[in-house]
């Protein structure tokens, strides 16, 4: 197995008395789509946003690329993208002037043709040029997407993706994202709370809960560790154990 | 520091004023709207030139002036809220920019306000009180170049504070550069103030450059010292402000204040 390009060691995030990320070891290797699972306050954002360096860890490392987050956040973080269900962009600019930006943000080239790519993989035409606070849930989730795999990561941290996307586009989305995952070899953390969609994505899962990985392996691993018929169970039963 | 992130940004901020008319107004009214009542004020007053020392039409150039100071605090401060308001920073935080780029952006973003809204201003004091703010002549451009380090340096320190405040602190964009308003000498001489207040007005940058041009256009020569201790005093507190600002940036990431800045 080739090196991990995201490792994570020892990862720890207290706010005051609240530990929220405690101890968490992980890597990623390349190519690999790593499931986060976990109820709401187990700690996948935070660890996700401290993988983006918007979070400073009160102990333990990150290291991408073998460089380490750190000391090399520049180098890291143009190599890097993310999308969020949470997240936002400028309201007042249109679908292409927010890629636009974001391509120079990141000093692409050829801009306008990397943007065709895009806006016709995620289907975006349409609304191409629509003033973002125009769109729906949907649209805006697409156009999220679209900023993550714009500027051709080598990582992506995707923060429940497919949320707020209907069955047809989810679908087409998750099989755009195992397309660009092998065509160029990226390197995926994926959070959802659709357990099928955690099942069909992920290549390894790791199960957060009170900031500590409890379970982590294949799907079919953890379901058969805890005895259990699929994900959702699983979920379910250590969610109530809370 | 990579200047192709700092265009991004810029050209992401001119973006929004192609079709926001509020942005618009912002440049084009409101300045204008000033310029009009205080204009009205010192034709009043110039009926009485005779009963008062100075140059009463200094409050035409004064306010102009201190236009230069207010806009440019507010293109660092404003641009910052528009991430706020947008639930943009993550986005520019997540990717390779830097602290110092996003700064940097935000101060040519002012230049950028400050020449448009002193076109206007300068223009509309030309054409409906025939004002000329070049009488002042040469001595304006380090005299202006000094009041918008001052409006830099105001708007970085209101930046540090709603960064670390939160939405609670996003009032101070409009009023903390009003807090130095009354120690910045903007439209009477240093001498008005009480003993006690004097020495502090003299640590404010922007009174030694108030100070100045009221000596310029009652027909003195350019206050070389006022410029000096203006420049001096900029230049100490621009690295201070730079300084906080990074290590208020970090304390943020720290306590994971940046990403719920604005909630």
């Amino acid at each position: 197995m080739s090196r991990a390009i995201v490792e994570v060691k020892n990862l720890t995030k207290r706010f005051g008395d609240f530990t929220a990320v405690d101890g968490v070891s992980f890597d990623i290797r390349p190519g690999e789509i790593l499931g986060l699972l976990g109820p709401n306050g187990a700690g996948k954002t935070t660890t996700i946003q401290m993988l983006l360096g918007l979070i400073t860890p009160t102990a333990g490392s990150i290291h991408m690329f073998g460089l380490d987050l750190a000391r090399h956040r520049e180098e890291i973080l143009g190599r890097v993208n993310f999308s969020s269900t949470y997240i936002s962009m400028p309201y007042s600019l249109t679908v292409e002037e927010n890629l636009r930006f974001v391509a120079k943000l990141y000093g692409m080239s050829d801009v306008a043709r990397r943007i065709d790519e895009v806006v016709k993989k995620l289907e975006m035409e349409e609304f191409r040029s629509k003033v973002t606070r125009k769109l729906s849930s949907g649209q805006m989730s697409r156009l999220t997407l679209a900023k993550a795999i714009l500027t051709e990561p080598k990582v992506l941290l995707l923060d429940e993706p497919t949320g707020s996307l209907d069955p047809d586009i989810a679908h087409k989305t998750r099989a755009l994202l195992k397309d660009v995952r092998r065509s160029a070899g990226l390197s995926i953390l994926y959070t959802s709370h659709n357990m099928r969609e955690m099942e069909e994505m992920s290549d390894r899962i790791i199960f957060l809960q009170r900031g500590r990985i409890v379970a982590q392996g294949t799907a079919q691993e953890i379901t058969n560790r805890f005895g259990k018929s699929d994900l959702e169970e699983v979920f379910l039963k250590l969610a109530r154990e809370q | 520091m990579k200047l192709h992130r700092i265009a991004a940004l810029i050209t992401r901020h001119l973006y929004l004023y192609k079709r926001s008319l509020p942005r618009l107004m912002e440049i084009f009214y409101w300045p204008f709207l000033d310029l009009v009542v205080w204009g009205f004020i010192t034709v009043y007053l110039m009926r009485f030139q005779g009963q008062l020392p100075g140059a009463v039409t200094f409050f035409l150039g004064a306010l102009i002036l201190w236009d230069v100071l207010f806009r440019a605090q507010q293109g660092i401060t404003i641009s910052f809220l528009e991430e706020i308001w947008a639930r943009n920073l993550m986005n520019l935080f997540a990717s390779p920019l830097t602290p110092g780029e996003f700064l940097a952006a935000t101060m040519a973003m002012s230049v950028f306000k400050v020449a448009a809204v002193s076109m206007v201003m300068v223009g509309a004091a030309w054409v409906f009180y025939s004002y000329n703010v070049f009488i002042i002549g040469l001595s304006l451009v380090p005299f202006v170049l000094n009041l918008i380090l001052t409006g830099w340096i105001i708007g970085v320190l209101t930046t540090s504070l709603i960064m670390r405040f939160g939405q609670e602190a996003e009032v101070l964009a409009w009023g903390m550069v009003f807090l130095f308003q009354p120690i910045s000498c903007v439209f009477y001489p240093l001498e008005v103030l009480p003993a006690w207040l004097q020495p502090v007005a003299l640590a404010n940058p922007a009174a030694h450059i108030f100070e100045g041009m009221r000596i310029i256009v009652n027909g003195g020569t350019l206050p070389v010292n006022h410029l000096v201790w203006a420049f001096g005093l900029n230049l100490v507190y621009f690295a201070l402000m730079v300084g906080w600002f990074h290590r208020t940036f970090n304390a943020c990431k720290e306590r994971g204040l940046l990403v719920r800045v604005g909630e």
